[in-house]
């Protein structure tokens, strides 16, 4: 009962952080039709502005991360306008090869500039203890994470069903044409959606370095951890993310107490389960 | 093969035709100078630039020349290209460097049949040493410093032990070590865990330990991120709390040892270096890393390599400057000298060094820096692997 009862709580707070790392993905890939292998990158970007400002130059925790989430929408916004945005009308097997490429140049980039020391985003005193809950005890940060990761499910929700902007994000990537000759501003909803899903990459890079430390090879090192959740979740649905990182979540936790000879196999034989059954997403029946 | 061969003919050609004249002697240093283990080809380069400044750029009156070979990862089909090249087109008298296991074992026909000096600056598995006469170690071995660590555990009172090692050949070696070390002396370990290489979320391992009843765990973690994710989860799940005793080895190294902050305060390791040792000879191999460069590291690969220099000047004062894989070897075997670590000699049968192990507290050093406080003198150890 109670290894039940910590495989379902180290599952689903495990879960919640495959979430908050995936999902800026799932925004790129699935709403944006584009295969953004360099979120990794901007993950990484993220932690590594937090970092600085929080660890250097002595923001609090919460304001470095909104600064730090600020800086890598400006600049995934840049480079959307001047970069990125070329590639949408390229060929699936370009995207990939520019992104990754981008990514091998971004590594490069941090390697020079930073060294290949782990950066540790220090975190306020408050988080950095233990809640105890009866027989369990749990990191605090790991319990904010989970909400946060909540929070982020509520607002992308709000987002793309309640708002004029998320009506537009749909038409245009529905038919853009169309969406061009009713008035909307293509560019900008596609820009918007770009730095916003970088943003989210972000958020996940600082709230789950304690779980993945960021370093130089943080971009490649999690990517297939991240295109599993979002393969399996489905592209572009966020509810489905979120099923797929609390249900890998799950299983991988279980396979850690129950079977730890097995090494990742039942994470990866869930992953091969799930697309075999639901090839388009955990959540959608087609 | 027909290049090995091609190869081995070249080297032999070479060593006929004689090197009396060689004014300079030539030392290749095969690391990783790119990819995720780049900072152990810096940290070589500094160990050993620094030793050689110290010596004023000559050995025994001969110059000393330094070619690197990037070898990236473990790459053992890259290393034994590298090493060929060094010896046959370089016409080194020396290689030095290795920082895997499997590059170690790659070089071992080729260091054999060219007779080449081979001091190996960190590879730390047992076996690699009995695979060439040429090969002359100063890092260590996980035997080495596992064996003394699993007798103290005992000593101190602790009768049950959990196991927590990373899923790959050094972390399993580890295990072995330990868990014959404690069984000797009459300790149980009660499970042994083997943890996936990319492993991100440590929580349900502590919570086996936890729950395992165990009044101690042994951990064997590659440094960087796994070291952090371990030691956290350690603190975060109330381990550190429940009193169960941390007992690693290289975990709290220098390398990342700043970047745990508070988390890593009390852990105890038993470890041959520490750069907080307190000696005239770790002073003065601290002032010759600090000239070298500004943000130059004392740990246990820098000081390999400072003292794999030492060996090598050694073996060039002994051979007047000529290669002589023989003579060089023989010169070093029993040799004894004060390196930064401690007292250290390389013991004439295995060529390994043999060294002080200590035991180790992490603590807050005069500075604030994070240290290893040696708390406990093992003495001299051998590689227990080996017996």
């Amino acid at each position: 009962m109670l290894q039940l009862s910590n495989i379902l709580i180290d599952g689903v707070v495990y879960g919640m952080v495959l979430f908050v790392i995936s999902v800026g993905l799932s925004v790129t890939m699935g709403l944006m039709r584009f295969i953004n292998l360099a979120h990794g990158a901007f993950a990484m970007a993220g932690g590594y502005l937090a970092a600085w400002l929080i660890r250097e130059q002595g923001f609090p925790f919460f304001a470095g991360l909104a600064l730090a989430i600020a800086a890598t929408m400006a600049l995934a916004a840049v480079l959307e306008a001047f970069v990125f945005r070329r590639l949408y009308a390229r060929t699936e097997l370009q995207q990939v090869l520019f992104t990754i490429g981008f990514t091998f140049f971004f590594i490069a980039s941090v390697n020079f500039l930073a060294g290949a020391y782990i950066q540790q985003i220090p975190l306020p005193a408050w988080l950095q203890g233990s809640i105890t809950l009866g027989a369990r005890t749990l990191p605090t940060q790991r319990v904010l994470v989970a909400a946060m990761g909540l929070g982020v499910v509520l607002l992308l929700w709000l987002l793309i069903v309640r708002t004029r902007f998320g009506i537009w994000l749909r038409a245009s990537v529905d038919n853009s044409a169309m969406s061009s000759s009713l008035g909307i501003n293509i560019r900008l909803v596609q820009c918007a959606t770009f730095a916003f899903g970088a943003g989210l990459a972000a958020l996940g890079g600082v709230l789950g370095a304690e779980l993945m430390p960021l370093e130089p090879y943080y971009p490649l090192k999690y990517l297939v951890l991240m295109l599993v959740v979002v393969a399996v979740g489905g592209l572009g649905s966020v509810s489905g993310t979120l099923c797929a990182a609390l249900l890998l979540g799950i299983v991988d936790t279980a396979s850690k107490y129950l079977a730890s000879g097995f090494g990742n196999f039942f994470f990866y034989a869930a992953m091969i389960l799930l697309l075999a059954l639901r090839p388009h997403g955990i959540l959608r029946r087609r | 093969m027909k290049s090995l061969r091609f190869g081995v003919a070249m080297v032999l050609a070479a060593s006929l035709s004689g090197y009396a004249h060689a004014e300079t002697v030539k030392v290749g240093i095969i690391a990783p100078f790119s990819g995720p283990f780049a900072h152990y080809g810096k940290l070589f380069k500094d160990g050993a630039e620094s030793y050689l400044a110290t010596q004023g750029g000559k050995f025994g009156g001969h110059d000393i020349q330094i070619v690197y070979r990037d070898s990236g990862g473990p790459n053992p089909g890259g290393v034994k290209t590298a090493a060929q090249e060094l010896i046959v087109n370089d016409k080194v008298d020396y290689l030095g460097g290795l920082v895997f296991t499997p590059n170690a074992m790659a070089v071992a026909p080729l260091v054999q049949q060219s007779k080449t000096p081979t001091v190996i600056f960190n590879a730390a598995t047992s076996a690699i040493t009995p695979k060439s006469d040429y090969f002359v170690r100063t890092s260590y071995t996980l035997w080495q410093d596992t064996v003394p660590l699993a007798n103290w555990a005992h000593k101190k009172g602790l009768t049950k032990v959990v196991t927590a090692v990373m899923d790959y050949a050094p972390g399993v070696d580890a295990e072995k070590a330990f868990a014959s070390a404690f069984a000797k002396v009459g300790g149980t370990v009660v499970e042994s865990i083997r943890m996936p290489l990319n492993t991100n979320d440590f929580s349900p391992y502590a919570q086996r330990i936890k729950s395992s009843g165990a009044q101690g765990v042994f951990v064997f973690l590659p440094g960087g991120p796994p070291n952090l994710g371990f030691v956290n989860a350690y603190n975060q799940n109330g381990l550190r709390e429940a009193g169960i005793e941390f007992l690693g080895t290289s975990e709290t190294d220098e390398f990342d040892l700043q970047k745990f902050g508070d988390a890593a305060l009390g852990l105890i390791t038993a470890f041959h270096y520490s750069g907080a040792h307190d000696s005239d000879a770790n002073r003065a191999f601290a002032a010759a890393m600090k000239k070298q460069a500004p943000d130059a590291l004392l740990n246990y690969a820098s000081v390999g390599a400072y003292d794999g220099m030492h060996i090598i000047q050694k073996m060039v004062e002994a051979t007047g400057g000529k290669k002589d894989g023989a003579k060089a070897i023989a010169a070093i075997k029993g040799y004894a000298w004060e390196s930064p670590r401690g007292p250290a000699k390389i013991d004439p049968n295995t060529r390994h060094i043999t060294q002080n192990v200590y035991l180790r507290k992490v603590e807050r050093g005069a500075d604030g820096q994070l240290i290893n406080k040696e708390i406990e003198n093992f003495g001299p150890q051998g590689d227990h692997g080996l017996e």
